[in-house]
């Protein structure tokens, strides 16, 4: 049944828009659609962004690994590399604090109202994207695949089962969840 | 007359995301030229008490990313697919471009391995515009700004230097996320829940630039 709604490409664009909806909808709700939070982020001042992350990654992860056990999801793994992930994170981090939005919540700004949202960061985007189109062709060949680290997930890098290491990653994000709040970050 | 509606349903059929997006235009252009609308609504401070969870405007940092993180479960299950925002700016790009180019765009070495159509991550970002909309609209938290009350603090009111500063953040944001292959959601929710290599690194990278940066304008 699963894969019939995978395939069915009405079913598919009606639930990417209503799943988009609700994404955008706790995106303002966790305040993460405000220039000031953001910035309060890179500003380490105001730690609610990776607040919203960390329990977000904390509820996926364990959530899709227990999916996983019958077989009912699949990992959508990405490879990466040094010239690709870290240079273009990189470019990707300088760009996110001069905008003060990321893609999502940017999509997010505009819809409750920010003008620069629009009219800078949706249009400097697909002017942006427009220009990597063209460079791609170049890039590919001198440098996103310079060092590369494989399409490979934690557990398969330090060669160990996935739920020992879902407990640590669980446990690191916990504590250091806790720390920020008792620090009043 | 059964002509005319049939005309029309058969636009909405051909092209659902056209006219989802001339829906949103609808929703949004009224809202911003209207936004004193949002003053009116407030009064949620006055009523604390008998305020629902929807029109709170905030909520806890930890129940919103809880209700990413189930959301990105029903993403998996139903979708066989990853919570990412930036490839839709890419395939929006090239739509645009072949607009006024022609299907000539279609050859390039990106696009033939990501043809800019309307797909599912297209229609998630279309959602999130919605999404927050609604959210902001029932809170009464709303407001048309094109300088941000930090920015104008810091750095002053002038339009055009947010605008260009914004404009400018935009295209390393549009250039650098696709060089990385995925942005704060693909990589840094998506990815590393999956504890997947390259998106714990992306992240980190995200935040290395991201910090710096702003502890240098700020």
């Amino acid at each position: 049944m699963l894969k019939n709604m995978h395939s069915n490409r009405t079913v598919q664009l009606t639930l990417g828009f209503l799943m988009g909806v609700c994404f955008g909808f706790l995106l303002q709700k966790g305040g993460v659609t405000h220039y000031e939070v953001i910035m309060g982020q890179l500003t380490l001042k105001d730690w609610t962004v990776v607040k919203v992350m960390l329990s977000a990654v904390l509820t996926g992860m364990i959530g899709i690994y227990l999916l996983r056990i019958p077989g009912l999801v699949r990992l959508h793994k990405k490879s990466g590399s040094f010239g690709s992930t870290v240079i273009g994170g990189l470019i990707f981090g300088v760009g996110f604090a001069l905008l003060g939005y990321c893609p999502g919540t940017v999509a997010g700004a505009v819809g409750q109202g920010a003008l620069d949202a629009l009219l800078g960061g949706v249009a400097g985007m697909l002017l942006g994207t427009g220009i990597y189109s063209i460079l791609y062709d170049r890039l590919e060949k001198r440098i996103l695949h310079l060092g590369e680290f494989g399409k490979i997930t934690l557990p398969e890098l330090l060669n160990a089962k996935p739920w020992p290491v879902i407990l640590r990653v669980s446990t690191v994000i916990a504590v250091f969840l806790l720390v920020l709040e008792v620090a009043g970050g | 007359m059964p002509t005319c509606f049939q005309f029309v349903k058969q636009m909405v059929m051909n092209r659902p995301a056209l006219y989802l997006f001339l829906t949103l235009l609808c929703l949004v252009v009224p809202a911003i030229v209207e936004n004193s609308w949002a003053v009116d609504v407030d009064v949620s401070t006055v009523q604390a008490a008998d305020v629902s969870i929807f029109e709170m405007k905030r909520w806890s940092p930890y129940a919103a990313g809880f209700g990413i993180g189930v959301l990105s479960w029903l993403v998996f299950l139903l979708s066989d697919n990853t919570l990412g925002a930036s490839g839709a700016y890419a395939k929006t790009a090239g739509m645009i471009e072949r607009f006024f180019k022609g299907r000539q765009v279609e050859e390039r070495a990106y696009y033939r391995e990501n043809p800019p159509e309307i797909g599912w991550g297209w229609m998630l970002l279309a959602g999130v515009v919605i999404g927050s909309f609604l959210s902001a609209w029932i809170s009464g938290d709303f407001r048309s700004v094109m300088v941000p009350e930090l920015w104008e603090q810091r750095i002053g009111s002038s339009a055009f230097l947010r605008w260009l500063t914004a404009f400018s953040g935009g295209i390393l944001l549009g250039i650098g996320s696709r060089w990385a292959d995925g942005c704060t959601s693909g990589h840094g929710i998506s990815g590393t829940l999956q504890l997947v290599v390259s998106s714990w690194v992306a992240a980190i990278c995200f935040f290395i630039g991201g910090v710096l940066t702003a502890l240098i304008i700020f």
